[in-house]
């Protein structure tokens, strides 16, 4: 298997160094043409305006639009699950997500860094102990449509969250030194 | 469905407060003066902005002393965004620090640009929930800010001149330092820790990981997206850009480009293409004809 990760901008180094250590080949997608050979893809957290405008100036957005319909399984941490998300609120005007996961995802919905914060999170399918989840200036997932299932919650807010082979992560399981997240991901779509 | 046990949210640990310098990998911080500047910043594609009264090179040819900005600016700045929104406080003026903080900036950078408040101490930065990026001319200045409690690094180079060759000497500096390191005996790295005058432990964990222990990006300089790709293929993984934006010709195409050859620093063909037409870059400054050099403060 080899996995793609999106590398615009953002914490796509933490992805690619957990995906290796998983024993996937891992690249890094900047171009079109380096998104043609990889079996699942990773969109990183950053900053997700900077990521939408890039995503148009690299002409991305519509292969990889195209191939995420065609099937290609996604997982997208923070700012990658605003990309992924069908709606998102207190983005840009001009910020068009992707539409690949039927979610309204808020942004910056616990507020500034000041409020980033860490917790234990319960995730189905995983056994103890919990998984540590990292919330930086997190987005909140306000809607879920009724094909999207909801794999772990805090506080009453679902924070993963998936729809056929498309996964979504509110928090960074890159920053956890926990691979358990990319694994359970790899080994569902695989 | 899941019933989501919760535990306490912790806020202002190590790694939520460098989590957010990773996030900023890759991209362009830029320096803003007002709220106007700071939409531009954003519609080009800017992960933060860092909200000053002037820019370095203002500062520079205007002297006196430079402070933090008004609450007023960057309350405005901060309504005007959606992105992260930084601050600079002088060296050592924790109180600055603190008002920044209850002002919820998303970052302080305590800034050799503006006037240093205190000549022997830097900002206890573990005190801050609120993360702080702190600037470096080389390994041991680095490493002297992360135990005070940095959470990223940012070369100093030599802000508001445009050239870009002081961001290169640091730069240079730090990784060539951090290369030897990593080749080091354990008896060695005793030595280097004296000459660094750095945490023993720290230069040990650099040694081991080959890099530093938070993000390190590039500041000083930056005035072309040509610039921008030299540092990060240099080993910075971002860039602020201060004067080069909004004293270029065209603040709006140089913005653009710069975070376009941020992203594909590697690919010289899609740099040049960004470079085309940009106008006059912001007008640039011999270091060795400088009045004041902003490096050297910082202890």
């Amino acid at each position: 298997m080899k996995a793609g990760v999106l590398a615009l901008q953002g914490a796509f180094r933490e992805h690619r160094e957990m995906l290796a250590a998983l024993g996937v080949a891992v690249t890094e997608i900047r171009t079109p043409d380096q998104l043609g050979d990889v079996d699942a893809l990773v969109i990183p957290g950053g900053e997700s305006t900077t990521m939408a405008h890039l995503l148009e100036s690299s002409a991305l957005r519509e292969p990889l639009s195209a191939a995420i319909a065609d099937g290609l399984p996604v997982l997208g941490t923070c700012a990658g699950l605003i990309v992924l998300a069908r709606e998102v609120l207190d983005g840009r005007p001009d910020q068009e997500p992707l539409g690949a996961i039927d979610i309204t995802a808020r942004r910056n919905a616990y507020g500034r860094q000041r409020q980033s914060f860490e917790a234990d999170l319960t995730i189905e399918g995983l056994t103890a102990p919990a998984f540590r989840g990292v919330f930086i200036r997190a987005p909140a997932i306000e809607r879920v449509g009724d094909a999207v299932e909801v794999l772990a919650e805090h506080n009453g807010r679902p924070v993963l969250a998936r729809e056929a082979r498309v996964w979504v992560t509110t928090f960074h399981p890159e920053l956890a030194r926990d691979s358990r997240v990319h694994k359970r991901f790899l080994e569902e779509v695989a | 469905m899941n019933q989501g046990q919760s535990s306490y949210p912790e806020v202002g640990t190590a790694r939520v407060k460098r989590g957010l310098a990773e996030m900023l990998r890759g991209g362009v911080i830029m320096d803003v003066v007002n709220a106007e500047q700071a939409k531009i910043a954003e519609d080009a594609g800017a992960t933060a902005v860092m909200a000053l009264e002037r820019v370095p090179s203002d500062i520079r040819r205007d002297g006196g002393v430079a402070r933090m900005s008004d609450p007023m600016m960057i309350e405005a700045i901060q309504a005007a965004v959606t992105i992260p929104v930084m601050a600079k406080c002088r060296i050592g003026h924790f109180a600055e620090a603190q008002v920044l903080q209850s002002l919820d900036v998303d970052y302080i950078d305590e800034s050799e640009v503006l006037t240093p408040a205190d000549e022997a101490h830097h900002v206890d930065k573990w005190a801050f929930t609120v993360p702080f990026v702190c600037g470096a001319t080389n390994l041991g200045e680095a490493l002297r800010r992360i135990s005070e409690g940095a959470c990223m690094i940012r070369s100093k180079g030599e802000a508001g001149t445009g050239n870009i060759v002081e961001a290169v000497r640091h730069l240079r500096s730090i990784l060539g330092d951090i290369r030897a390191l990593t080749v080091a005996t354990p008896e060695e790295l005793f030595a280097w820790a004296k000459e660094l005058r750095a945490p023993v432990d720290l230069v040990q964990e650099v040694a081991s990981r080959g890099e530093l222990p938070v993000p390190m990006f590039c500041a000083g300089g930056i005035a072309t997206p040509a610039d921008a790709a030299l540092v990060m293929q240099l080993g910075a993984q971002a860039v602020f850009v201060g004067s080069g934006i909004f004293k270029s010709e065209q603040p709006e195409v140089m913005a653009k480009a710069i975070v376009e050859a941020t992203t594909h620093y590697a690919d010289a063909s899609i740099v040049a293409k960004v470079s085309r037409g940009l106008g006059a870059a912001m007008p640039g400054a011999e270091i060795d004809k400088l009045d004041v050099t902003f490096a050297d403060r910082g202890w």
